[in-house]
This record gives C-alpha cells, structure tokens and sequence, in this order.
C-alpha cells in the first residue's frame, strides 16, 4: 500500500479500527493475566503452602507437579485459542480494514 | 524503523545454570531463565543456561563421565561438518543487510519456530534442569516452568507488534517516533551489555563443558567453540545461524524424547509406577534425608521418598522465586537475540505462528525432563550424580550411558557421544544467535545509523556486519577465557535482569502508550540497566570473602576441637583442616568487588526491585519531557503494529 499518506488518526478512529483495537487488548491482556497469575500462584504455593502442593492426587503424584504441569497445559491452550480467535476474527478485520483504507 | 527483536529466550534458553562454584556453597544453580535453568535456587533468573561443572572442575579428582573418545569425536565432527555445510549454502544467498540480519525476512513461522526453540534451550535447560530435578525432585521441575512463560507474553503482546514496527534491532522499533541517536545509542548499549552477559555465561560453560566430555584444555575448549561460532556468524549470517538452531532444535527433541521412552519402558510405561519407583527408591530416600535435608537421624513419620516429591527442597526463598519469575515472564521478552528471531519472518501471521510453534516444542521438552531428572535419580541415583557434578549438569548425560546399555557398552558409548554431540551443537546455537545480535546492535544502530547517518549502502552495511561480528566473536572467545572463574550465576542473572528491567518496560511503552518518547526511553533504560547491574552487584550472587573465611574458620574450629580432645584427624580431616586455614587466611580481609563485607540486597534476583524501577523511570522521564511530535505519531505506530500496513517501507520513517 502506499505507504505514504495515510491518514493514520483517521484511521485510528475509524470504528473497525477501534473494534479491532478494543478486541484485541481485552484478548491479549486478559489471557496474559491470567496466565501470569497461575504462574505466581505456583511461585507462592510452593513456597507459602508445601503442605497443600504434597498431598497425593493420584498414586504417588502431588497436587505440586500437576500444578507446575497445568503450566504448560494453559500455555498451550492459550497458544491454541489465540491461534484461532486470531486466525478467524482479527486477521479478518485486518484485512477488512486495510480493504477499506486502500 | 527496524526493529529487533527480542529474545526471551534466553530464557529459555534458558538456562542457564550455573552453579556457583563456591566450594562451600551448596552447589548454586543458577538459573536463567532463559536458560533453563536458571537459577533455581535463588536464582538467577534466567537464561541461560549453562553447565558448568563447577563440582568437577574443583575437586581434585571426582569421578567422571568416560566417554568413548573415537565415537564422540566422530559424533561432534559428524554435527561440525554438516552445520559447516549449511553455512557454505547460506553464504552464497546474502548479499544485502537484510539477508545477514532477517534472513530477508525468508523464514517460514515453522522454521523459525524450531529455530526459537534452539535460541532458548540452552544447554542448562538441557543438562541443567533435570540435573536439578535428580538432585532436588520437584523444585526443579518448578524451575522449567519459568522459561515457557515468557513465551506467553511474547506471543499475546510483543511478536506481532514487533514484527509490524521493526526492522534488524530493538533500535529501529524505539526510535520510530523518537529521537533516532539517543534512542538509538540507548538501546545499543543494553543490547551490548544483556548479550555480552549471557554469551559469556554460555561461553565459560561451554567451555567447562567440552573440557569434561573430552579432556581438552579450558582454553582449547573455549576457542574451538567460539572459531565455529564465528564461522557460522560471520559467513552466514542470519540464515546459517537460523539453520544452526534448527538442526539443534531436532536434535535436542530427539534425544529427549528417546532417553524419555528408554525411562518410561523401564517403569512400564506407567506413570504412576514412574512415580512410585521415584518415592519407593532407597538410594532417594537416603539422599534426601542426609544429602539435603541433614537429618543423621530419620524424623519419625516423614516419607524422605515423597519428600522428594514436595517442593521446598531447593527454593527456599519465596521472595526470590517471585523475583525469578518477573525475569522469566518479563525478561524473555527483552532479549535482544529472541526479539531479533520475529524479523526473520514475512509478516505478523508466521511471527504468531512460529512462536506457537516454539511454545509446543519448548513445552514438550521441558515435560520431558520430568522423565530425564527423575529417571537419572531412579536409574543413576542422586549420590553418583552429585558425586560427578555438585550441581548435577551431568545427570542427562549418565542417563543416556545407562540406557544405552552403560559404561563400555556400544550401546551406551553411542548414546552417551550422540547426547554429548547434542549439548555441543545446543551451545553453538544458542552463543551463534547471541553474537549475531550483538553485532547488529553496534553495526546497524551505531555504524550505520549513528555514525553514518543511515548512509551506507548494502555492500558496506553487510561488510560492516561480518566485521563486527568478527570482531565480537574475538571478544567473545578473549573473554571466556578471562572469565574461566567467574560466577555463571550472577552472569545470566544480569542478562535476565537487565532484559526484563532495561528493555521489556521501554519497548512495552513504546508500542502501547500514546505519551511514550525518547526521554521515557532513554531514562528507562538507562536506570533500570543500572538498577539491575547494581543491585546483582551488592547480591548474595557475588562472592564475599568473609563469609568464606567465616565458613573456613568453623571448620577448622570444628577440627581443631576434636584434636585438642585427643583425636587423631582422619587424613581427609587433615586436609580439610589445611585448606580451611588456607581459605581463612586469604579471605580474612577480603571484600567483595564492591568493598562489601556482606550482600547489600537480601535477594539473588533483582527483577522486584528493578522492574518497577525501570518502568517508573520510563514514566517520569517521558512525563518530565513532552514531546507533541512522539504523541502525534503514536496512531502510525499504532495502526502500524496492528495492521502491518507499510510494514516494508517502516524503515524509511
């Protein structure tokens, strides 16, 4: 596109933009938060509650490994959501949007 | 605008671990988180990770892993002539900036998904964290989470952004709507000093490394190392080290899931047996009762075995994981070499893609080092891994012999030389992507667009970059050496610290605050670099010569007590009590670099200190200056980084 003469404040403010935009920080943020907070909440367990992480779920695995392990279960699964709500809805109002501004 | 990416990675690459090698100390690990291993223990953060085989290379004699000398070197030439090959092929394909940086923005989201996994699991994640989960059971376990943290907020809040503003460096992406020399020397810097910290940690443990596996000399070791890195850097460029990594990448997967199966096969393919031949495990329970715990009598009621399985045993201190895991959730993100990987993609989409990718790999391989830690306690037992290495780098290593089929076994010489060829290649990845960030930050931001003005052509700016490259590759090597003795750990806390409190708050700014400009910029980055330096300095991370002579000076109260009573000392005791007095004497008066008799700052990770530090710098300064123009331009950069519109041309801004 020629790059040039955008408009970028009107195209700030248009309301595909700002639906985009609005979409897309709830998205990004909330999931960062919520993924940082199950990380510090393993921190703190393991160091504030050893007693709850050594109980025995299954066998000889503790509530502490699947902790550590669910990690990597949400890492993935917010890896995999964002793949797919980006795929279908951000990067459609993306290109609706440089459609538009073309 | 240019951009650079970042490299968390490191962290993951994380792994750095180092240990400590103070002979009194439990052994330390480090952590980077970048690395992975990190320190775990207290910490330091990420990054990389390194082995350092700081228990063998002290004492005199320990045991040590044999390899089988023709097959490994076999192995190792085997790896050097094929990534040598690659970079023959990539060489030919770059001719302009581009190439050399990005690698023309050629890589698929796949490839360079692969590719990030090789720039952050470093060999510390690799030997190092499940060294620490054979020694410390679940703790170490805990530690691998940090690194795919990070990976988190690269992929919701910086890859595609990145992507969309940037073109080579961290510098293109701050000086879009800021002053370009400031911004441009600002960041330069923090890119110099967070590389040069994390190389040189890989580059001792590299080195400390190939002197184990195979007898050679530190120095030798270190050269070698750094000769192949400059070849791969120099000639290939972005592509080479691109291809370097992934090769790895498969390589290390490989092995890890081989030595996984081998140790699952063995418990059945049960996890529940798996887990039940770790608590029910004799050599375990002993060495968690007298090797960590200290109890010379067992406490009635406690399981030593499930203990084993209960954190607490090498985290001690909570504050000091929180402040561990802000570097790895935040420092990953800051890392120039990670930052740098999401140029090399064409467009936001694949710079999504391959850190999804990354995500998968990384967090398939750090499940599997429950199977590699766990089952080199079951399989080789923590006392003989110990024994080999204090911090327990070489646990992944006697796993491969035993499953193999042990010590002398083809079988077992194979395995152990194919794992040993991994480690090797997992080094030359990681310090490959390292340098090649290194010299973008002072060929591109400083040559080309400080001292040149952003006037050179493509014949000269790639000339400039193989030069560079060259040249940070010689100090590379220069310094390893220099740095034989230094503390790992408080190397790659550095790096990750300075990433999560340098760089990550003035790059989150720039892409989403409207206010943000160039003296928010610099003055984040020039006071959360020097919080995070300082305060690592005045940590417990450094060593403190009165503390050691204190800890001589028991011993030989101990001793001499005992022969005062009439005992004869046990020749052991004898020595121990000669090099106690030795210890004392030298460290009676000593101070710390610092002039410290004792840590200033209680924590080993400075990230809780030194990231609200840097964001609030970042803050004051931008308020304390306005700047209309920085303001005007946010909605550009804002649409930019959300659309990628004008994405090729951003540079020319």
């Amino acid at each position: 596109m020629a790059e040039t003469q955008c408009n970028w404040s009107e195209i700030a403010k248009s309301p595909l933009f700002v639906e985009l935009h609005r979409k897309k920080i709830v998205f990004l943020y909330g999931w960062w938060a919520f993924s940082a907070g199950c990380y510090f909440l393993l921190l703190l367990g393991a160091g504030y509650t050893p007693g709850l992480f050594g109980i025995e779920v299954i066998g000889n695995i503790n509530v502490g490994y699947l902790f550590a392990l669910a990690q990597f279960v949400i890492t993935f699964g917010i890896a995999i959501h964002y793949g797919r709500v980006a795929d279908r809805d951000f990067d459609r109002l993306t290109r609706e949007l440089v459609e538009q501004i073309k | 605008m240019k951009n650079s990416v970042t490299a968390f990675l490191l962290a993951l690459s994380l792994g750095g671990f180092a240990h400590a090698a103070e002979p009194a100390k439990a052994p330390s690990v480090q952590q980077a988180p970048s690395a992975v291993t990190a320190s775990a223990q207290q910490s330091t953060p990420p990054a990389a990770a390194m082995v350092v085989p700081a228990g063998a290379a002290k004492s005199a004699a320990p045991a040590k892993v044999k390899t089988n000398k023709a097959i490994t070197l076999s192995m190792f030439a085997l790896i050097i002539l094929s990534t040598l090959g690659v970079v023959v092929w990539a060489a030919k394909k770059t001719q302009t900036a581009a190439d050399y940086y990005t690698a023309g923005g050629g890589i698929s989201g796949l490839q360079n998904g692969w590719a990030i996994t090789g720039d952050v699991v470093s060999a510390a994640s690799f030997l190092g964290m499940s060294g620490l989960i054979s020694l410390y059971g679940i703790d170490g376990f805990m530690y691998s989470t940090g690194p795919i943290l990070g990976f988190v907020t690269i992929l919701l809040l910086m890859a595609e952004p990145l992507r969309n503003a940037g073109k080579y460096t961290m510098g293109d992406i701050l000086c879009f709507r800021a002053s370009a020399k400031p911004v441009r020397a600002a960041a330069a810097i923090s890119t110099v000093a967070v590389s040069t910290f994390y190389l040189l940690a890989q580059m001792v443990g590299a080195g400390k490394l190939m002197q184990l596996l195979l007898d050679i000399p530190y120095k030798a070791a270190v050269i070698g190392v750094g000769t192949l890195l400059i070849v791969y850097v120099v000639f290939g460029g972005m592509k080479a080290t691109t291809w370097v990594q992934i090769i790895k990448a498969a390589l290390l997967l490989t092995a890890a899931v081989l030595l996984s199966l081998l140790v699952a096969i063995k418990s059945g393919m049960n996890p529940l047996r798996f887990f039940a031949d770790v608590v029910n495990n004799a050599a375990i329970q002993d060495h968690v009762r007298m090797g960590v715990l200290k109890h010379p009598l067992p406490e009635a009621g406690l399981d030593y075995g499930k203990r084993f399985l209960q954190p607490g045993l090498f985290l001690k201190n909570p504050l000091d994981q929180v402040s561990l895991g802000l570097a790895w959730v935040l420092g990953a993100a800051g890392l120039p070499h990670i930052m740098m990987r999401f140029f090399t993609v064409p467009n936001a989409r694949e710079a999504r893609k391959s850190i999804r990718i990354a995500v998968f790999l990384m967090g398939a391989f750090f499940i599997l080092t429950t199977f590699l830690g766990f089952g080199a306690a079951i399989h080789i037992t923590p006392q003989k891994i110990a024994a080999m290495d204090k911090g327990g780098n070489m646990a992944t290593l006697l796993l491969a012999q035993v499953m193999g089929g042990g010590e002398g076994s083809i079988g077992g010489d194979l395995f152990l030389a194919f794992v040993c060829a991994v480690a090797f290649a997992t080094i030359l990845a990681v310090v490959s992507g390292l340098v090649l960030a290194c010299s973008a930050a002072i060929a591109h931001d400083i040559y080309v667009n400080i001292i040149k003005d952003g006037k050179a052509n493509q014949r000269e700016q790639v000339v400039t970059a193989r030069v560079t490259s060259l040249v940070v590759g010689a100090l590379a090597i220069w310094m390893g050496i220099a740095a034989e003795k230094e503390n790992i750990v408080a190397l790659v806390a550095l790096a990750f610290a300075v990433a999560a409190s340098g760089n990550f708050p003035v790059i989150i700014l720039s892409l989403f605050w409207r206010k943000f400009n160039t003296a928010g910029i610099v003055s984040g980055i020039v006071v959360g670099t020097i919080a995070a330096i300082g305060l690592v300095l005045v940590s417990p991370n450094m060593t403190y010569p009165k503390k050691i002579a204190a800890d001589a000076r028991k011993i030989v109260d101990t001793l001499e007590k005992k022969q005062a009573a009439g005992e004869a000392l046990a020749e052991k005791d004898q020595k121990a009590l000669e090099k106690a007095r030795t210890d004392y004497a030298k460290n009676k008066d000593g101070k710390s670099i610092m002039g410290l008799d004792a840590p200033l700052f209680p924590l080993k990770n400075p990230g809780i200190v030194s990231i609200p530090l840097g964001f609030l710098a970042a803050i004051i300064g931008c308020l304390a200056f306005r700047d209309r123009r920085a303001e005007d331009m946010f909605d550009e950069i804002y649409v930019r980084q959300n659309t990628g519109i004008g994405i090729a041309n951003a540079i020319d801004h």
